[in-house]
């Protein structure tokens, strides 16, 4: 029995164990000397726990009386999630160790809030999920202040601290409630409770607080005021680590919350997420047209992003699920392209982040410029772009399930978003004369880069066949 | 007799003053933490009561689980406070503003 439950946990616990030897094995050898070395292993055991999820995967099995799923759907985002965080990593090593902030905690933490987002989208029960969001947020908050010499990575840790931990506060007294008025803590047992048609009240505000909750994580209107600032603050390899991984992670455990535990009271909730999904989509668009600094423009830009996902979670149906899928993925593979590119901007070695800097990049250094204008357009969506068809599909989500009224606000704040991606490319091509960026020479960065950016022109033949898992995913989960 | 309304207007008291104390305050980072705590807490009063009245343990599992992670949440916090300091020199909530936002 307990055999059983635990070969279904194999990859977390393998993560886990990973995490606290190599804290371990660190702290009694050469400590930070041993950190680029550490993060490259950690790399290659992110990945290769992708591949092995991928390849035993099989089917939908449940552990420990329920709490805990393996199913498409929680593979789909762990793989995700897995190979996003490795190329993060990757990503980051270079510049932590030029400015003596690579400690060896780094590559351990962001292990363990990857083992935190895999539990989480894996959760059947409202305990495994608390555990293993919290988990998550505490390796997170952590992480944002890793530079502890800084005034502005600790002040971003600290505003990530108190909003997330309120946050979490909110999801609590939410499945205080729910479980008060379910009389369990399982997702079967509630989906039960809260019956066909419209759920009783009890449960109602149950769902509403930890509807809130998960929006704070996914950075969603009203809740995203941390976003900016804990992106500005945080130094620019965790920035990136930010608007991947643990997107991913809350987008698969707000889905796998709503249908799983409130699938049969789809018109209760349908109407708060269409909502935050129309603010998302605009505030993102309208706030990030005054700024400067490219960090807080992708902090705004991902709060946009978040938006066109919860179209898809509004939809409420298979074929809005596996959009969302589709758009995530596509989404964190342009954020990982896009954060590439923002790792090469130095000048004298000192990293920029003004985007005026840019002013006529595309005359010194025309192939990177060409591939930042291949991710920019798919940003916004521009046709025949690989951004474009997340766009439609979750569009397409939206319109079938009746929603037309938020499609059609999409698309005009599609339009609106597309005004600050362009204006870099502008910056690029017609700028004026300025100072030069330095030469970029990591070929690391250059790698996903024009990685990323070729994936977002290949992509547009078949997606590079997502849609089939994405599919299978979305239909797992509403069986 | 007290019945399970009482302990719910009780949790749902702690719970509003700790949301507000989190958005009024204007002093202090640790009365923040104080908050935060104070909510937290008022949950486990919830998921006590609720157990007791539906007699069943899982509540108080879920209590303990809670508990442990908001000491952990605790340490956390207080541990990027100190380095803030370090760094700030001071502690009070209209410090904390390097960042527009």
């Amino acid at each position: 029995m307990i055999q059983a439950d635990l070969n279904i946990i194999v990859p977390e616990i393998v993560l886990a164990l990973f995490a606290m030897l190599a804290l371990i094995g660190a702290v009694y050898t050469s400590k930070d000397k041993l950190a680029p070395m550490l993060t490259w292993v950690t790399a290659v055991v992110l990945v290769l726990v992708a591949v092995w999820i991928g390849i035993n995967g099989e089917g939908t099995r449940t552990a420990f009386g329920g709490m805990f799923n393996d199913d498409p759907f929680a593979r789909f985002a762990k793989i995700t999630m897995l190979l996003s965080a490795a190329a993060v990593l990757v990503m980051g090593q270079d510049y932590m160790s030029r400015r003596g902030m690579l400690r060896f905690e780094y590559p351990i933490l962001v292990t363990l809030s990857v083992v935190g987002m895999m539990v989480m989208v894996s959760a059947g029960d409202l305990m495994a999920l608390y555990m293993g969001l919290e988990l998550q947020s505490l390796a997170l908050y952590v992480v944002a202040s890793i530079r502890r010499d800084s005034v502005k990575s600790t002040e971003a840790g600290l505003k990530y601290f108190v909003l997330g931990a309120l946050s979490s506060g909110l999801l609590l007294f939410g499945s205080s409630l729910v479980y008060g008025f379910a009389g369990t803590t399982l997702f079967s047992g509630i989906i039960a409770a809260a019956g066909e048609g419209h759920a009783p009240i009890g449960l109602l505000i149950g769902l509403t607080l930890v509807a809130s909750g998960l929006a704070f994580k996914v950075s969603a209107v009203p809740f995203h005021m941390w976003t900016p600032d804990v992106y500005e603050g945080s130094p620019t390899p965790v920035t990136a680590f930010f608007a991947t991984a643990p997107k991913m992670a809350a987008m698969g455990l707000f889905a796998r919350v709503l249908h799983d535990a409130f699938g049969g009271v789809v018109s209760d909730w349908q109407q708060i997420i269409a909502l935050l999904s129309v603010l998302s989509m605009f505030l993102g668009a309208v706030a990030a047209i005054g700024q400067t600094n490219i960090k807080r423009l992708m902090a705004y830009s991902s709060i946009a992003h978040m938006g066109y996902a919860l179209m898809g979670l509004a939809a409420g149906t298979a074929f809005g699920v596996q959009a969302l899928l589709i758009y995530m993925a596509i989404y964190v593979t342009m954020s990982v392209g896009s954060f590439a590119f923002i790792l090469t901007m130095e000048k004298d070695g000192q990293p920029v982040t003004d985007i005026t800097a840019l002013n006529m990049y595309a005359k010194r250094e025309p192939g990177k410029a060409l591939a930042v204008l291949i991710l920019m357009f798919s940003l916004a969506g521009v046709p025949p772009l690989v951004g474009f068809f997340g766009k439609l599909y979750v569009l397409r989500a939206a319109y079938e399930a009746g929603l037309i009224w938020l499609a059609v606000l999409g698309v005009i704040a599609s339009v609106i978003g597309a005004f600050y991606y362009l204006r870099i490319v502008y910056y690029m091509y017609f700028g004026e004369e300025g100072e030069a960026l330095d030469k970029g020479k990591s070929p690391v960065l250059w790698v996903m880069l024009m990685g990323s950016a070729a994936i977002m022109l290949v992509g547009v033949v078949n997606l590079f066949g997502i849609e089939t898992p994405a599919l299978i995913a979305a239909e797992a989960l509403l069986r | 007799m007290i019945g399970l309304e009482h302990y719910l207007t009780v949790a749902a008291t702690l719970f509003v003053i700790g949301i507000f104390g989190l958005f009024l305050n204007r002093k202090n980072v640790i009365i923040l933490l104080m908050s935060i705590e104070l909510m937290l807490l008022s949950v486990n009063i919830n998921l006590v009561a609720f157990s007791s009245f539906l007699g069943d343990l899982v509540g108080q599992v879920f209590t303990l689980f809670v508990l442990t992670v908001a000491a952990a949440e605790a340490a956390i916090g207080l541990a990027i406070l100190v380095a803030f300091n370090r760094n700030r020199g001071t502690i009070a909530v209209e410090d904390v503003n390097v960042m527009k936002g």
